[in-house]
C-alpha cells in the first residue's frame, strides 16, 4: 500500500458519469473525501447516492471520469491490487446484505476467514468483540439474518464491515430503521471509531441528527451532480432551493435552535 | 512492565498472540502491569483487544498503566477496554448415544409434517377453487394462461425430443430381441402399449417435475423470503387463490396433454427406427398399430396424468412454503421438491400399474 500524506484526499472522484441503458444517473460528479473525516452524503431519493457509493467500491461500471481511492485508480488495478484495497474498506449496504446462510457471528468472521491468517479461537473472540462493539445483544450471535430485526441487521452488517479494521467505511443509510436511542448510540459509535481508529466514513444518510452530530462535512447530491459540499453551517446558509427546504423544513426545525 | 514494538494490527494477529503468550509464560501474577507503547508503530482494534484480554486475564486487582501511547492509541485502548465482550453461548449438545434417536425423531416429525403440509395445501387449493367456482373469488384467467404457457407450451419441444429418443431406443432394443424369434413386427404392439400406457406419461411427468416443480418451489420460496406472500395476505388476497390455483390448474390440464404428445412422439421415434433398423414400412407399422391400440390403452395413460399433476403441484407448493429465510434453504427445498416429486410420480405409476392389473383394465 502506498503511503499517502494526510492532506491528500483518501477518495477523489472527478467528473464521474454513470448511466443505465443510456440514462445518465450520475452526470459529472466530483468530490474529495479527506482522510479521517466523516462525510455525509444527502440528496433526494433516487438522486444516485447509492449508485455513487456502488461505483466507488467498484460494483458498478462508470461511463466516464476517474475515481481514486488511497491515491489509486481502482479501475486500472490488477486483481491482486484490488483485493489489497478491498481489505482496507468496509461497506454497509442499504439492505444489510448479510449472508443468509450464515449466522451473525459467522457473517462477521467471514472477511477475516477470507483475508487473514488468524487462529480460529482468536477469530471467534474478535468477532464477538465486534458484535459487542456495535451494540448487538449477546444472544444475537447465533441467529440467522432472517431471525433479526431491521435494526439488528444494520448493526450486524456494520460489525461485518468493521471486521478487518478498515480505513474507510462506506455506510448506506446506517441509521434508517433504528430507534432514536439506537441511532444516537450508532452516531456515538461512529464518532468513537473515528477518534480511536482514525476511520474515514463515507455515509449516505437522511438522518438530520446524524448529520449534526457526526458529520464533519456534508455533500449534497442533486440531479446527478454535486449541489454543494461543506460544513453544516455552510449548507445551512446555502440558497439552493432543495437545501433550503431540506434544512429549514418542518422536520429540521430543531436544528435551527441548536 | 511489558515493552511492545512494531505493528500491533490485525494482519499480525497470530504473531501478536504468540508473542504475548511467550512474554507472559512462566511469570506469576504480577501486582501491577505496565504496557510501554514507545516503540509501537501501529495499533488497531485486534491489537488493543489482545492487550485488553491479557489484562482481563489477571483480574480486576492488577492495576494496568499505559506508557508512551499516542493520543489516538490511548483513545483506541480506552474504547476497546470499555467494551465488555460477552461470554460465548454454549450450544446445546446431546450425548453422542442419543444423537441417532434425535435425528430419527426429527426425520419422523418432518415426514409427518410433510404429510400434513401437503394435505393442507390440497385443502386450501380446493377451498380456493370452490371460492372461484362459487364466484366468491375472481377467476384469474390471465394468470392461468400465463402459467399454461410457461409450464405446458414451453415444455413441448423438450418432451417431444426426449420421447422420440426414448421411443427409438426402446424400439431398437426390442427389434434386436424379437428378431431372435422372427417376430419383429410385434415391436409395434410393444412400442404402442409401452408408450401410451407408461412411458409417454412418465417422461412428461418427470420433465415437468424437474422443469416446473422446481420453478414453482423457487417462486413461492423467494416470495416467502421477501415477505411478498405476507403482503398478499394482509391485502386480503389468498396466496393459494392467486398463486397456487393457476399453477395447479395449468398442471392439471397440461400434463395429460403433454403425456399424449409424449406418447405420440415416442411412437414416431418407434416408427422411424422400425423402418430404418427393422425394415418395417410405415404403412405396415400403422396397420399393426391400429390393431394393437384401442381407446382403453390411451385412457389408461391419460387417467393417470391428472394425479401426477396434482402430486407435482402439491409437492412443489409445500416445499415452497417451507422455505425459511436463507438462500441455502431455498436451494435445499427446490432440490427436495424435484427429487420428491419424481420419486412420488414413479411410485404412483407403480401403484397404478398394480391397480389396473388387479381390475384387469
Ligand atoms: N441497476 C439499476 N438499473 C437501472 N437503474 C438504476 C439501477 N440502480 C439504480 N438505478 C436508478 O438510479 C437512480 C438513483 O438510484 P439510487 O439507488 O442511487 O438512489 P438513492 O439516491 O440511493 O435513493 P434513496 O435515498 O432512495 O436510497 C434511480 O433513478 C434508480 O432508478
Ligand atoms: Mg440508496
Amino acid at each position: 500500500m502506498t503511503r499517502i500524506t494526510p492532506t491528500d484526499p483518501i477518495i477523489s472522484i472527478r467528473d464521474l458519469v454513470v448511466g443505465f441503458n443510456g440514462r445518465k444517473v450520475i452526470d459529472g460528479f466530483s468530490l474529495d473525501v479527506r482522510r479521517g473525516e466523516v462525510l455525509g452524503i444527502i440528496g433526494p431519493s433516487g438522486s444516485g447516492k447509492s449508485v455513487t457509493l456502488r461505483t466507488v467500491v467498484g460494483l458498478l461500471p462508470k461511463t466516464a471520469g476517474t475515481i481514486e481511492v488511497f491515491g489509486r485508480d481502482y479501475a486500472s488495478l490488477s486483481r491482486q491490487q484490488r483485493v489489497e484495497i478491498e481489505r482496507h474498506w468496509g461497506v454497509l449496504f442499504q439492505q444489510g446484505a448479510l449472508f443468509s446462510a450464515l449466522t451473525v457471528i459467522e457473517n462477521v468472521e467471514f472477511p477475516m476467514r477470507e483475508h487473514l491468517d488468524v487462529p480460529r479461537k482468536l477469530r471467534r473472540e474478535i468477532a464477538r468483540f465486534k458484535i459487542d462493539q456495535v451494540g448487538l445483544p449477546p444472544g444475537a450471535e447465533n441467529l440467522y439474518p432472517s431471525e433479526l430485526s431491521g435494526g439488528m441487521i444494520k448493526r450486524a452488517a456494520l460489525a461485518r464491515a468493521l471486521a478487518l479494521d478498515p480505513e474507510i467505511v462506506f455506510l448506506d443509510e446506517p441509521t434508517a430503521g433504528l430507534d432514536p436511542i439506537g441511532a444516537a448510540k450508532f452516531d456515538e459509535l461512529v464518532l468513537s471509531l473515528k477518534d480511536a481508529l482514525g476511520l474515514t466514513v463515507y455515509m449516505v444518510t437522511h438522518d438530520l441528527d446524524s448529520l449534526v452530530t457526526v458529520c464533519d462535512r456534508i455533500a449534497a447530491l442533486g440531479k446527478g451532480k454535486l449541489l454543494q459540499v461543506g460544513t453544516l453551517d455552510e449548507l445551512l446558509a446555502s440558497d439552493d432551493p432543495w437545501l433550503t427546504e431540506y434544512f429549514h423544513g418542518p422536520r429540521a426545525r430543531h436544528l435551527e435552535k441548536t | 512492565m511489558a515493552r511492545l514494538a512494531g505493528d500491533w494490527t490485525t494482519r499480525w494477529a497470530r504473531q501478536m498472540q504468540s508473542a504475548l503468550d511467550k512474554a507472559f509464560a512462566g511469570h506469576s501474577r504480577p501486582d501491577a502491569l505496565e504496557f510501554d507503547f514507545e516503540a509501537v508503530t501501529a495499533l488497531d482494534t485486534v491489537g488493543a483487544l489482545l492487550l485488553a484480554q491479557r489484562r482481563a486475564s489477571f483480574g480486576e486487582a492488577v492495576r494496568t498503566t499505559i506508557a508512551g501511547a499516542s493520543g489516538a492509541q490511548a483513545n483506541l485502548l480506552g474504547h476497546v477496554n470499555a467494551i465488555e465482550v460477552h461470554a460465548p453461548e454454549k450450544p446445546l449438545r446431546l450425548p453422542l448415544l442419543l444423537r441417532p434417536f434425535e435425528r430419527l425423531g426429527r426425520m419422523t416429525a418432518a415426514a409427518l409434517g410433510d404429510l400434513v403440509g401437503i394435505h393442507a395445501v390440497l385443502g386450501r387449493t380446493l377451498a380456493a377453487l370452490a371460492a372461484t367456482l362459487t364466484l366468491r373469488a375472481p377467476f384469474r384467467f390471465a394468470a392461468l394462461v400465463n402459467q399454461f404457457d410457461l409450464i405446458v407450451f414451453r415444455a413441448v419441444p423438450i418432451v417431444v425430443l426426449i420421447s422420440v429418443v426414448v421411443g427409438a431406443i426402446i424400439t431398437q432394443q426390442s427389434i434386436l430381441q424379437l428378431n431372435n424369434f422372427g417376430v419383429a413386427i410385434y415391436v409395434v404392439d410393444l412400442a404402442a402399449i409401452l408408450m401410451l400406457r407408461e412411458v409417454g406419461l412418465l417422461l412428461a411427468a418427470i420433465m415437468i417435475a424437474g422443469r416446473s416443480g422446481s420453478a414453482i418451489t423457487a417462486e413461492i420460496g423467494s416470495m416467502r423470503m421477501r415477505e411478498e406472500l405476507d403482503a398478499l395476505s394482509v391485502m386480503g388476497v389468498d396466496p393459494y387463490q392467486a398463486l397456487i390455483l393457476p399453477r395447479m390448474l395449468a398442471l392439471l390440464i397440461g400434463l395429460p396433454f403433454l403425456a399424449f404428445i409424449g406418447a405420440m412422439s415416442g411412437l414416431a421415434g418407434a416408427a422411424i427406427v422400425a423402418f430404418v433398423y427393422g425394415g418395417i414400412p410405415i404403412d405396415i407399422f400403422l396397420d399393426r398399430l391400429q390393431d394393437a391400440l384401442n381407446v382403453r390403452t390411451l385412457l389408461v395413460g391419460l387417467v393417470k396424468a391428472p394425479f401426477m399433476a396434482i402430486i407435482i403441484g402439491l409437492v412443489a407448493a409445500n416445499e415452497g412454503f417451507k422455505v425459511a429465510g436463507s438462500a441455502e434453504s431455498l436451494g435445499k427445498h427446490t432440490t427436495a421438491s424435484v427429487v420428491r416429486a419424481i420419486f412420488l410420480v414413479i411410485v404412483a405409476d407403480g401403484v397404478f400399474a398394480m391397480f389396473f392389473a388387479a381390475i384387469g383394465f
